[in-house]
């Protein structure tokens, strides 16, 4: 009995897990009927450098929740942007209900009855849940408003989900707006969803909400494929589980095999798919563990003296966005690790600027080794010690046209040993850009290389060297391994400790990812809507904790 | 006041005015969907000299409008296969319409009518029974060119289609976030395309009404910064066609005082006069910069897929 | 495979691949132009020839020509450093008229009232910093609002060229005479010639300050701080370079540069600034910048080239009978030449990447202006 099936496993390399003459009606081996409403065969998508898929192929049933695994980079996303018509595959073909069916565009997507919430939302902020819905459904010339309030009311039923059609999308909590996403997705009477990380924005109660949603959609007949990169999170909402690792189907779980076996062996079976020979050295890696199992791994805690210290900090949010509503005051102390946890939107990119200098504070103080920074400069408080590992690498932490050399200086222009009053010396900066490029492995043709032109990966760690040099004394990062590799988030992580415990100085990790902060920090703030709803201490339990903290912040999840 | 002053400021008003309200509606379409047309200027004038040609020629100054719209087009069509088509950069394609255009029709102009300016006739007014009576307004404000009705009845058009329409909602779209138009199944090029189309005739039209209702000559380099100035009536109106109207009728006083002033005796130096308008827009964007919020993918071009 | 210029390639064909480059669009702009010439009944083959001889070939006309280099290359720096900056300063004409009211306007004053060398010095530093100070309206309003400095700019241009007629109508009105027109500075008074010519010492001003302007950008931080500025404005912040304040000191320089031309011009040509005079340089010379990329090295022979159509091209166009505004018209095509051939380029390197729809090249754009 092969529970996991690989390419090339059945005749002709088409490796579904059972191989019927012609897709449609199927029988599956626990005796219900499961139509197949999609099936993708051999799609392969090349980018400039990169195969993002490879001859791909996939079967996804009615009324089950098919999840989409793999490691970031992974080529999920892409796969099934080609479903949604956004990519055009070199080769394969797509068969929506049996019949074989040319997507080259997001409207033949959507006419075939398939729909797509993506990763990063495809609301427009300033236009109401009305407008977004009513958006690309042009039947004649006037807008339908009426008609359009009637579709949302039937599917907020449906969903069991209540929306102000009025309200302008970016007042709604994230959540929300998913739940909006969703509606638009299922707007023509689609068969199909498509959900691309939806977790990544929800608190705890929101996953619990999404999840009953998609019990909905299962029962009225719907495919469901659902992307992610946790391993737990496909146990725990998928019936069947397609690993993909670079490119590759590496193989797929169907839904008797789920339900058979235990927890463990399953997990194992995933993990080999995911990472074939590695398992063992990622045993600790804690996207592939259980939430529940991770605790806090002990380390030679001796916490110092306070580098860092926020009192009563309020900070204004920009164009609708939350920012630090009430006063935040924390302190993170010498060779500690703390975190601030929370949905994103919550008000971490005002509260990281705002200790950058980027961003002004409208209220209390900042304090960095008992020196006052609020009337310094961003370059001053750098000068003084601080560092900031932003969220946004391509957009504002490295400059993409210039040369990897270059953006390892780019906050020490003009000081020495680089620039000699005022002048440059090219011969400096290389040496250096060289000994960074070699402590942190970046991989990139030469130091001249663009920046930009590095992977995902590769320009995170730029940063980060670029940051933790020169001896910092108090590094923020913002989200720091979203979306990148495995390899390079432990690599990340790892620096993040090792600054803490052997350079003694003081790291605070904002995060969105609940699991990183358990495996990072020492102690926990939670941020919801704005303000700080209380630390918790890193141990057992803590997770329970963090959770009640962030949903006694939103109001209606 | 002296009701001749009135008088004279409000025609003045509109006959500067009007051009520039076309040609800010039309900007406005385009902005709304994400297209900044640095070569407005152009567009005006060439629909102006087009205009201006046909109506000498034909006699008729609705054929004049009707080849002063199609110029216009015609010259933003170039912005459509370079900027949104070809996705290459708006200022400097901007750019390049303007400087063709000034060269152009300077030297169409040239070769046509060497150094003879050929005048057209006035325009037929229209009056208003009753209206036109009123006294000091009604002569300006009632009993004008039929063009000029056109030009107040399509800020309503405008208004309707941008914010009653589905083609409205998707250039608004086109111009926030056209990721999420293209995800919702739209063509965002085909919406830019109309939209910059629609602008390319209203400018047109803008520069047909300077030459043949305002001046009633072509001269080179007519239009002296009023497709800037459209730009920036654009921007401030923040796709409210209402605002629009205000600003244009705001800085058509600006542009054409000096004759008013001239009638009630005023002497004051042309140069400090000229310097009005550009005074007014500098004040203007000084004391309203910071409220003019602009659509967030205005002047980006659109790519699907781009990672 | 992509059109990529491997390690290997030998520096003669890299060289005369990176001229073709730049120079396709203008060939192709000038057979657009002679097709057009053709069907106006001019032809095209004489007009050019004219061009050449009467810019190049001559010595006269060659001497004219270095002499128009002098405030040309000056103009140029000044965009350079703007655009550098990631600032389009198309309001350039505002700035040169108004240093070149001011410096008309005082210059027979100061030459009589001071050793005349000094008086120079003095002039062209005061070109400098009118032209510095009519920057600060646009500058204001992008650095703390964020205001798009095209507009701004341009608007002031407008005001500036009516303003200096003001002026010169106004305070500086020559009280010789009854042209409208500032005082006259005495023609020995003048920049120097050079020896043996009657080119005067502004073009070696304007190649200094060219040579400078190179070094700052390559060499120094300053110019670093400006090449981020105007690559990823974000970035700058977030390294902490004072983005206000680099906004500010870029247009105050561009200004300046530009001020200082309309100084060299007037003190090495005229020696007085009639009303209503308006070279307008700007507009076309900024896309001969923009054409030329931002290298100095590059620059140079393309606005000599561009000088040289201004004087043969003026003589050519006087013969044919045409407008001299045919040349705005030359320089457009160029531009719409240049965005195509860009297009074309990046197209090829595309080599296969499928996109259903959109325009599909600009990721590519970013990628080809790296490798060359």
């Amino acid at each position: 009995m092969a529970p996991v099936s690989h390419q090339g496993d059945e005749e002709g390399g088409r490796g579904l897990t059972t191989a019927p003459a012609h897709p449609g009606h199927q029988t599956g081996d626990d005796g219900s009927s499961r139509d197949v409403a999609i099936q993708l065969c051999g799609i392969t998508k090349v980018f400039p450098g990169v195969r993002a898929n490879d001859c791909v192929n996939l079967v996804v049933r009615r009324g089950e929740v098919h999840c989409l695994l793999g490691e970031n980079g992974a080529g999920k996303s892409t796969l099934m942007n080609v479903l949604a018509g956004i990519y055009l595959p070199e080769e394969g073909t797509i068969r929506v209900d049996g019949r074989d069916c040319e997507i080259s565009c997001p409207r033949d997507s959507i006419d075939l009855g398939i729909g797509m919430v993506h990763q990063h939302s495809s609301l427009i902020p300033n236009f109401t849940v009305l407008d977004n819905l009513m958006l690309g459904q042009g039947e004649g010339i006037r807008l339908s408003v009426k008609k359009a309030q009637g579709g949302l009311a039937r599917l907020a039923t449906m969903l069991g989900v209540e929306v102000d059609p009025n309200v302008e999308v970016a007042q709604l909590s994230l959540g929300q707006q998913q739940q909006v996403e969703i509606i638009k997705a299922l707007w023509q009477g689609s068969k199909v969803l498509i959900l691309d990380e939806p977790t990544s924005m929800l608190t705890p109660k929101g996953i619990e909400d999404l999840e009953h949603v998609l019990l909905h959609l299962k029962e009225e007949g719907l495919a469901v494929v659902f992307i992610t990169h946790k391993l737990h999170e496909a146990f725990a909402i998928g019936d069947c589980v397609s690993v993909l690792r670079q490119g590759r189907l590496e193989g797929t779980i169907d839904n008797e095999t789920m339900k058979r076996s235990a927890p463990a062996e399953l997990q194992s079976m995933v993990v080999n798919l995911m990472f074939p020979g590695e398992a063992e050295s990622l045993a600790n890696v804690a996207e592939l563990r259980d939430v529940s199992e991770l605790g806090r791994t002990t380390r030679a805690a001796r916490i110092g003296e306070p580098l860092l210290e926020l009192a009563g900090v309020t900070v204004p949010g920009r164009h609708g966005e939350i920012g630090i509503e009430e006063p935040f005051s924390l302190v993170v102390h010498a060779s500690e690790v703390v975190g601030v946890a929370g949905v994103d939107g919550n008000g971490q990119r005002p509260l990281a600027e705002a200790i950058a200098g980027q961003r002004h504070i409208s209220a209390g103080d900042i304090k960095l080794a008992g020196t006052s920074m609020r009337r310094l400069s961003i370059g001053a408080r750098q000068h003084l010690g601080l560092r900031y590992v932003t969220d946004d690498r391509l957009g504002e932490g490295i400059v993409g046209a210039l040369s990897v050399a270059i953006n390892m200086v780019s906050k020490r222009i003009g000081t020495k040993p680089f620039w000699i009053h005022g002048r440059t010396r090219p011969a400096a900066i290389s040496a250096h850009a060289r000994s960074l490029v070699d402590e942190y492995n970046i991989m990139t043709p030469t130091i001249e290389t663009s920046a930009g032109s590095l992977s995902g990966g590769n320009i995170q760690k730029v940063v980060v060297a670029r940051e933790l040099a020169f001896d910092p004394k108090v590094v923020v990062f913002n989200k720091p391994t979203y979306g990148l590799d495995v390899k390079t988030t432990s690599a990340v992580r790892a620096r993040v400790r090792e600054l803490a415990d052997a350079g003694g100085a003081g790291a605070l990790v904002i995060s969105t990812d609940l699991e990183e902060l358990l495996f990072l920090c020492d102690r926990v703030a939670v941020l919801s809507r704005g303000r700080l709803m209380g630390v918790v201490e890193n141990k057992p339990g803590a997770e329970q904790e963090i959770g009640a903290l962030m949903i006694g912040g939103s109001h209606s999840e | 006041m002296d009701s001749e002053f009135i008088a004279a400021v409000i025609t003045g008003a509109i006959l500067a005015g009007m051009p520039l309200l076309f040609t800010a509606l039309g900007e406005t379409i385009s902005e709304q969907a994400g297209v900044l047309n640095i070569g407005l200027e152009g567009m005006m004038l060439f629909g102006a000299y087009g205009g201006f040609v046909v109506a000498n020629w034909s006699g008729s100054s609705w054929l004049g409008f009707l080849a002063a719209l199609v110029a216009g087009m015609a010259v933003s069509l170039l912005m459509v296969v370079f900027c949104v088509r070809m996705g290459r950069d708006q200022i400097v394609v901007g750019i390049a319409i303007l400087l063709a255009m000034e060269g152009l029709t300077s030297l169409l102009h040239d070769v046509q009518y060497g150094h003879s300016y050929p005048r057209l006739d006035a325009v037929p007014t229209v009056s208003i029974p009753g209206l036109s009576k009123i006294p000091v307004v009604g002569s300006s404000l009632f009993d004008q060119p039929l063009i000029f009705y056109v030009g107040i009845a399509l800020i309503f058009v405008v208004g309707w289609v941008l914010y009653k329409s589905n083609l409205g909602l998707n250039i608004r779209a086109a111009g926030w976030k056209p990721v999420a138009l293209d995800n919702a199944g739209v063509d965002v090029l085909k919406i830019r395309t109309i939209a910059v189309l629609s602008t390319g005739a209203l400018a047109g039209l803008g520069g047909g009404y300077l030459a043949i209702v305002t001046a009633g000559i072509f001269v080179p380099f007519m239009t002296g910064g009023m497709g800037f100035i459209a730009i920036v009536i654009a921007m401030l109106g923040r796709g409210r066609p209402v605002w629009v109207l205000i600003g244009s009728l705001l800085f058509g006083i600006a542009l054409s005082i000096a004759t008013a002033l001239q009638l009630v005796g005023v002497q004051i130096s042309t140069d400090l006069i000229n310097m009005l308008p550009f005074v007014a827009v500098i004040v203007a964007l000084a004391l309203f910069a910071r409220q003019s919020y602009l659509p967030a993918a205005l002047a980006l071009p659109f790519e699907r897929g781009k990672r | 495979m992509p059109e990529a210029i491997h390690v290997g390639t030998p520096t003669w064909l890299r060289w005369a691949k990176g001229f073709w480059r730049h120079a396709a669009p203008v060939v192709y702009g000038l057979i657009a132009g002679g097709v057009l010439l053709l069907i106006l009944g001019k032809n095209p083959l004489s007009f050019y020839w004219t061009t050449l001889e009467s810019g190049l070939f001559t010595w006269s006309g060659l001497m004219q020509t270095i002499i128009r280099l002098a405030p040309l290359l000056l103009m140029s720096a000044g965009f350079i450093v703007a655009f550098q900056a990631g600032l389009w300063n198309i309001g350039g004409d505002g700035q040169f008229l108004m240093a070149a009211a001011v410096v008309g306007g005082l210059g027979a004053w100061m030459v009589g009232a001071m050793p005349f060398w000094l008086a120079l010095a003095l002039l062209c530093l005061i070109g400098f910093l009118v032209g510095g100070a009519w920057t600060i309206v646009p500058s204001t309003l992008k650095a703390y609002y964020g205001m798009n400095e095209i507009i701004t700019s341009l608007m002031m241009a407008y005001l500036g060229i009516n303003l200096a007629n003001y002026l010169i109508k106004g305070p500086f009105l020559t009280d010789v005479g009854f042209v409208p027109q500032t005082n006259v500075i005495p023609f020995d008074f003048l920049l120097p010639y050079l020896p043996g010519t009657r080119i005067h010492v502004g073009i070696i001003i304007a190649l200094v300050v060219l040579g400078i302007v190179h070094y700052m950008q390559t060499r120094t931080g300053y110019g670093l701080r400006l090449r981020i500025l105007g690559a990823n404005p974000k970035a700058a912040k977030h390294a902490g370079i004072n983005v206000k304040r680099d906004i500010m000191s870029s247009f105050a320089l561009s200004g300046a540069l530009i001020g200082l031309a309309a100084a060299v011009e007037v003190l090495g040509v005229w020696g007085y600034v009639r009303a209503d005079w308006n070279p307008a340089f700007g507009m076309t010379l900024f896309a001969i910048v923009f054409l030329a990329g931002l290298n100095v090295m590059v620059v140079i022979p393309f606005v000599f080239f561009f000088a040289v159509i201004q004087i043969g091209g003026h003589e050519a166009a006087r013969m044919a009978g045409l407008p001299n505004d045919f040349l705005l018209l030359l320089v457009g095509l160029i531009l719409f030449f240049m965005v195509l051939t860009e297009w074309a380029r990046v197209k090829a390197a595309l080599s296969g990447r499928h996109k259903a729809g959109g325009a599909g090249v600009a990721d590519e754009d970013k990628a080809v202006a790296n490798g060359q």
